[in-house]
Parts: structure tokens; sequence; C-alpha cells
């Protein structure tokens, strides 16, 4: 058990270790520093304490982390096609690597990967690993999880960087559990520590209200989910010379516990609001159900994707999968067009990190402007329509006429 | 049906907001937040409830937390499980989702035999999804995650996940556990009944006595990751309102975004 003290002839009640503490459990009283319960023994405070009046013992974890070496990066498939995400995380991963003096591999499991590596090995990566096996063939809990355990344990990689998608959200925890080692979801930033070489991961925590930078210090590998469309996507590159590692898993069919029945798509356009580079999101200012097919017309005029507030989903306007916020989806388009939505704290933790934030509401105290980019304190029902037109009218001006054609002379 | 319901109780969501860090020492300020159950567990509760309805059976609660989460214990209590356990002892202190999971899981043993655990897909306040699948790791059972549709049948259970993009249909056997998201069900409000019950029922505490813990895999100790910093984010910040006639106002925006070569 790790146990923290203040040395009491030490301390002087200087206070500067107040502020050091990320969970704010220290006071100062009688001029002597008090820690209270639940406390990490994270050490932040020992940093802080110019008197070295602060006494940590931990529990020396002797393992040895040198023998972890490299850079991991999941290659997320669905349909059998590589999810963009898995180039984002080759993208941050390169970075990782070289910082490391490390080389960065490409995990690929699966039953028929051929087209799949040749598409890696057009990437600036030094490995890609093989695990070919027809139990792999779709994603399952419990067979990528044994898949990956062994391939771990044989090879000690020491960052593993997956996606934090529906798929990466449910194999991480798993993964990293069984291997008793650190998990962190959903990451937004990724750095090394240059001395201790730990993975210093940041993520938003309380509903994107703080930011949180998280290390496991001593455990490897370190796992992060990483979130989609924030790294910066690694670029094919050429004449790199990349071994291939086959590898053959052991699985049993008796791990196979669960059975895919049936996969129903979403019907619509760009259903998919996480990969959306542009949504337009419609709120109980719309008056009444009818009137989302302005939102619905703006979004294809735009190429974008349909999204709503909690309010007009329980009303039963759209159906769920397109509400945005603390208990619907979190996105982060270039352009988020928010169309008669007041802006609750819960719609806007789910979108306050788009690029570029539109706000249109006929009430100029609503909070949504706190946030806009661009506001507009209009009616929508005035505004949406004209603000359609006038795009429509650009897409016509701006569409090439059709090259005369032979056959019309 | 035995099911066991795991809980955590978490700051008022109206209030996240409130949640701010004192810029000039980097800190937390938490006063004037109120807790309330998960969300997304009260789903959880609510499924096992309509479950129970269906097959008979029992529903326990379980929450590992301070003292004081009781008081979200006590709240399933009114919607009607029929036990509540709180784990709470200091040496649980600074957990992360390993070693919350890994106590979860050894009480989860001691109740005994169960058919089916539920949990919420994630909890509002670290967001972090990893409680539930870690749970089924510790008792090597499977796991149904983000689930908006269940159904259970003699030993079969069927469900409704929910991706990116799709719904997936999937199937396993018992027991097994399952995270759910909103929209599975509309959580009920407590009885009159249930809140007088919820009143006088006793919840057991469970300290590290009482469960055959390793002392080394809870709490902070048991703990692979540490918090080193927390900060506020960059505030997107206060932009610009577009002001002038409506006209004008929608000719700017078109320029604004094409200029940004979004569209
Ligand atoms: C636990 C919990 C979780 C939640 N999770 C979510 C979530 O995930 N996502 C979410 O969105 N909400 C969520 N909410 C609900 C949230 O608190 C708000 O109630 C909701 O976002 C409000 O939706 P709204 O903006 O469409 O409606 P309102 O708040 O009613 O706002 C309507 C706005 O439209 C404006 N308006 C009205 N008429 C016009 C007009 N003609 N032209 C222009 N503007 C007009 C009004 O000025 C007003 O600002 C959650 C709440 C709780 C308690
Ligand atoms: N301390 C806890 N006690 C009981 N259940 C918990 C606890 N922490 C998390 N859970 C459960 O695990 C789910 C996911 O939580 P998290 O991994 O923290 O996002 C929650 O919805 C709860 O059902």
């Amino acid at each position: 058990m790790a146990k923290i003290e203040i040395l009491i002839d030490k301390c002087t009640g200087c206070k500067k270790c107040i502020p050091s503490c990320p969970f704010s459990l220290i006071t100062v009283e009688d001029k002597k520093a008090k820690i209270m319960e639940g406390c990490t023994f994270c050490g932040a405070c020992l940093e802080a304490c110019p008197l070295e009046a602060i006494l940590l013992e931990r529990e020396e974890k002797k393992i040895d982390l040198s023998s972890f070496r490299g850079v991991w990066v999941f290659a997320e498939q669905r349909d059998g096609e590589i999810m963009p995400v898995t180039y984002e995380l080759l993208g941050a991963g390169r970075g990782l690597a070289d910082e490391l003096g490390e080389s960065l591999s490409v995990i690929l499991l699966g039953s028929n990967l051929k087209e799949k590596v040749k598409e890696l090995l057009q990437y600036d990566l030094e490995k890609i690993y093989q695990v070919q096996s027809p139990f792999l063939k779709s994603y399952k809990t419990s067979l990528y999880t044994q898949a990956m355990t062994d391939l771990v344990k044989r090879e000690c990689p020491e960052i593993i960087l997956i996606g934090a998608t529906s798929l990466g959200r449910d194999f991480a925890p798993r993964l990293a559990t069984r291997l008793k080692t650190g998990l962190t979801a959903d990451c937004t930033g990724l750095e090394i520590d240059g001395e201790s070489r730990n993975l210093i991961q940041t993520r938003p925590a309380l509903g994107g209200n703080i930011m949180a930078s998280i290390i496991s210090p001593y455990h490897r590998p370190q796992i992060s989910t990483v979130r989609p469309k924030v790294m910066r996507r690694a670029k094919p590159v050429s004449g790199k010379d990349i071994e291939i590692i086959e590898i053959e898993p052991r699985l049993d069919e008796k791990d196979d516990l669960v059975s895919i029945l049936n996969i129903i798509k979403e019907e619509g356009e760009v259903a998919d609001l996480q990969e959306a580079e542009i949504i337009v999101s419609g709120g109980r200012g719309l008056g009444k159900a009818e009137n989302f097919s302005l939102i619905e017309k703006l979004a294809e005029l735009l190429g974008g994707a349909v999204g709503a507030s909690r309010a007009v989903v329980d009303a039963g306007w759209i159906p769920s999968y397109h509400q945005v916020g603390q208990t619907g989806k979190t996105v982060q388009p270039k352009l988020y067009i928010a169309c008669g939505i007041s802006g609750a704290i819960q719609h806007q933790v789910g979108m306050r990190t788009s690029d570029i934030i539109v706000a249109i509401n006929k009430d100029a105290e609503a909070p949504i402007f706190d946030i806009a980019t661009f506001g507009i304190v209009e009616d929508v029902h005035k505004f949406l329509p004209l603000f359609i037109e006038k795009l429509e009218s650009e897409k016509q001006a701006s569409t090439p006429s059709p090259l005369p054609s032979p056959l019309r002379g | 049906m035995r099911i066991i319901v795991c809980i955590k109780q978490v700051p008022d969501t109206e209030e996240l907001g409130k949640v701010k860090i004192n810029p000039a020492t980097n800190t937390l300020k938490r006063e004037g937040v109120s807790s309330i159950i998960n969300p997304f567990d009260e789903n959880a509760v609510e499924e096992a409830l309509r479950l129970r309805e269906r097959k008979g059976g029992k529903v326990t609660a379980l929450s590992m937390g301070p003292p004081q989460a009781e008081e979200a214990l006590r709240k399933t209590l009114a919607m009607g499980v029929d036990r509540a356990i709180l784990l709470s002892d200091k040496a649980f202190a600074g957990a992360d989702t390993l070693a919350t999971s890994y106590v979860l899981a050894v009480a989860i043993k001691k109740i005994g035999e169960f058919d089916l655990i539920l949990s919420g897909k994630q909890a509002i306040d670290g967001d972090t999804a990893q409680v539930g699948p870690g749970i089924a790791e510790w008792l090597s059972i499977p796991q149904l995650t983000y689930i908006r549709k269940l159904e259970v049948n003699d030993n079969k259970v069927r469900a409704e996940r929910v991706l990116e993009d799709s719904f997936e249909v999937v199937e396993t056997s018992l027991p097994c556990l399952v995270t759910v998201t909103k929209d599975i069900n509309e959580p009920r409000y407590p009885s009159l009944r249930g809140l007088l019950k919820a009143k006088k029922e006793e919840i057991p505490i469970w300290s590290c006595h009482d469960l055959s813990v390793e002392r080394k895999r809870v709490g902070a100790d048991g703990s692979p990751t540490q918090v080193i910093k927390i900060f506020t984010p960059q505030p997107p910040g206060k932009g610009e309102i577009l002001s002038g006639e409506i006209s004008e106002v929608a000719d700017r925006l078109i320029r604004e975004i094409k200029k940004r070569k979004i569209v």
C-alpha cells in the first residue's frame, strides 16, 4: 500500500503544494499541510514542495520496462475496409516512434489480408504484423483479445494505439484488463516525456469541461484509445523497406462466444455523424417536426449530416442516432450549424470542439452564442429558407455549363 | 433471473459546467455540485427491473464509491431493485478502471451465482466505458457493449449493438455482461412504495476485509494509470455576432464558409 505523509517538522505551511494537487485534496491547517482522503499518490505535490516536507512511499514496482520496445497501431477494419482512424493513428504513432527512437508497426487481424497488407505497405512504418485466421474474419471481442494478447506477450511493445470507436472501445478495455496494464480512453493528445519515456495521454473528462493528462509509469504496454479525427493522417510514402511478419494465431472455437446474426445499416446518406465534416443540427426552435425538412435540405446542399438536440429526439421529431451531446454522440466536424438550439451544457459538450460553429437562434442570450464562431440572431424560419436559396443559386452559378456536345453541334 | 446492476454516482450533469478549474491554482472547484446516478446506469436498472417483471428473479444494485454513494443506491431501491450493496473503503480510493472493475468483479463473485450483469455504456464523469468490459474480463464471461435492445430467452441473450453507422444483432449465452445505451428504455420514476422501502432498507457496506481482494490490486496501488495534470480546455472563445440586414448576413456567412474551403 502506498503511503503519503507530511513531515510536520519540515512543513512551514507555505501552501505551495495546494495548487499542485490535481484533485484539490491538500489544505493547510495550523500552518501545516494536510492531505485529505482520495489521494492517488501521483506525486505532483512532491515537486511543488520547496522543503521536501512530503514523503511518498510507493511500492517499488520492479518490472523491467526496457524490454518493451516499439509503437503499435491496431488497424481497425469495418466491412473489410481499413478505417480512416488507422491512418490517423499511423500519423500519431510515427511521431511517437521517432521521439523514442523505436520502430512503428501496424497490427492487422483478419482472415484475408493480402490486399490490406498491400495498402499499408505504402505508409511510413517498419513492420506489418499479419495475423491471419478464419476466426478473425469479423471483429469478435474474445477472439481478437486472445490473438492480440498472445502477440503482445511475445513481442512486448511499449505503446499500443487503438481508435476510440465503438469497436476500439469494446476491444481495448478487454485487452488491457487481460494484460493488467494501463489504458487511457478517448485521447486527444499524445506525447512522450523525454526523460521517463512515459506516454503522456491527454483526454477530456467531465463532459469536456476539463482536460486530464495521464501516464502509466510502471506498466507496459501503455495502451490508448484515440479519438477519431483528431490526429493528422499519415500520408503515403514510397520506397519504405517494410518487414511483413506473418502470425498464425492459436485460437479455439470454444472462445467464439458471441455470434453476429445480422448487421442493419442505418438509412440516410451520411449516417455516420462522427465521421461527418459538416453537420447541420436542429433543435426545438424549429417549432415542429415538419420543419426539420429545412435542416435536411441544408445538410444535403452542404454535403453534410443531420444532427439534433435531445429535446427534438425526445419529442420524436427525429430518431435518436442523430442526437448530439452528452447522452448522444460527440462530434467534431469542420462546420457545425446549430439551428434553434439553445446550447445547454449537455448539448455543448458533444459539439464544442467543432472547428467552426454557426448558431442561428432568435434569443440573443442563448448560451449557444457563448461558443459560436458566428452567431446569427434571427428567426430560423426566416433565415434558413433565405440561406438555402442563396446557396442554391450560388451552386447553380458555379456549376460549369455542360460542354457543347458534338451531337448537338 | 439473478441480475446484478453496477451503478456509479457522478456529479450532476446539469451542473457539470460548474465543475471549473480555479485558474489561479489550477485545481478543481466542485462547490455546489450535487450528485446523481450516472444516467446510463438508470437505464441499466430499468432494464433489470423489466427483465425481472418478465422472468422473475432478483435484482442487486452494486456500487463502489465513497460513503455518500449510498444515496445513489437508495434511489435504485426506490426504483424497485431487491437489494443494494455498497463497496466502500479508504483502500479503494484513487482507483482507475482496472482497479474498479477488479473490486466490482470480486464483489460479484461474493454475491454468488448470477445470470446477467448490467452496466451503463459509460460514466459521464470519466467517459471511459472501460469498467463494464473490465468486469467481464475479470469474470471471464462474454460482453455485449452499447446495447439498445435486449431479449433473454432461456439461456440465450439476443441484443442489438449500436455501431457508428449500423446496428449489429448479436447473440450469446448467459452468464454475460451487457452495457446499455439510453435508447434501450425510459427509466421509471420511483413509486411511493419504493421510496418508503428505500428509506428504511439497510444497505450493507463491504470493505476490503469483507472481500477476498489482493491488496495490491485495489485503489491507487492497483491502478496502472495516474492523473498527473488537469487543466481547462482552450475555450472555443466567443465569436462574432453577424448583424445587419438578414440578406447581408446570409451572404456574409456564405463568404466565411467559402473562405475556409469547407464546402
Ligand atoms: C442527463 C441529461 C443528459 C442530456 N443529454 C443531452 C444530449 O446528449 N444532447 C442534447 O442536445 N441535450 C441533452 N440534454 C438536454 C439539454 O439539457 C437540453 O434540454 C436540450 O439540449 C435542449 O434542446 P433544444 O436546444 O433543442 O431546446 P430548447 O432548450 O427549448 O431551445 C430552443 C431554442 O430555440 C430558440 N428558438 C425558438 N424559436 C426559434 C425560432 N423561430 N428561430 C430561432 N430560434 C428559435 C430558442 O430561443 C431556444 O434557445 C440532456 C439533459 C440531461 C438532464
Ligand atoms: N465505481 C463504480 N461502481 C459501480 N459501477 C461502476 C463504477 N464505475 C463504473 N461503473 C459501471 O461501469 C460503467 C462504465 O463506467 P466507466 O468505465 O467509468 O465509463 C458505468 O456506467 C457503471 O455501470
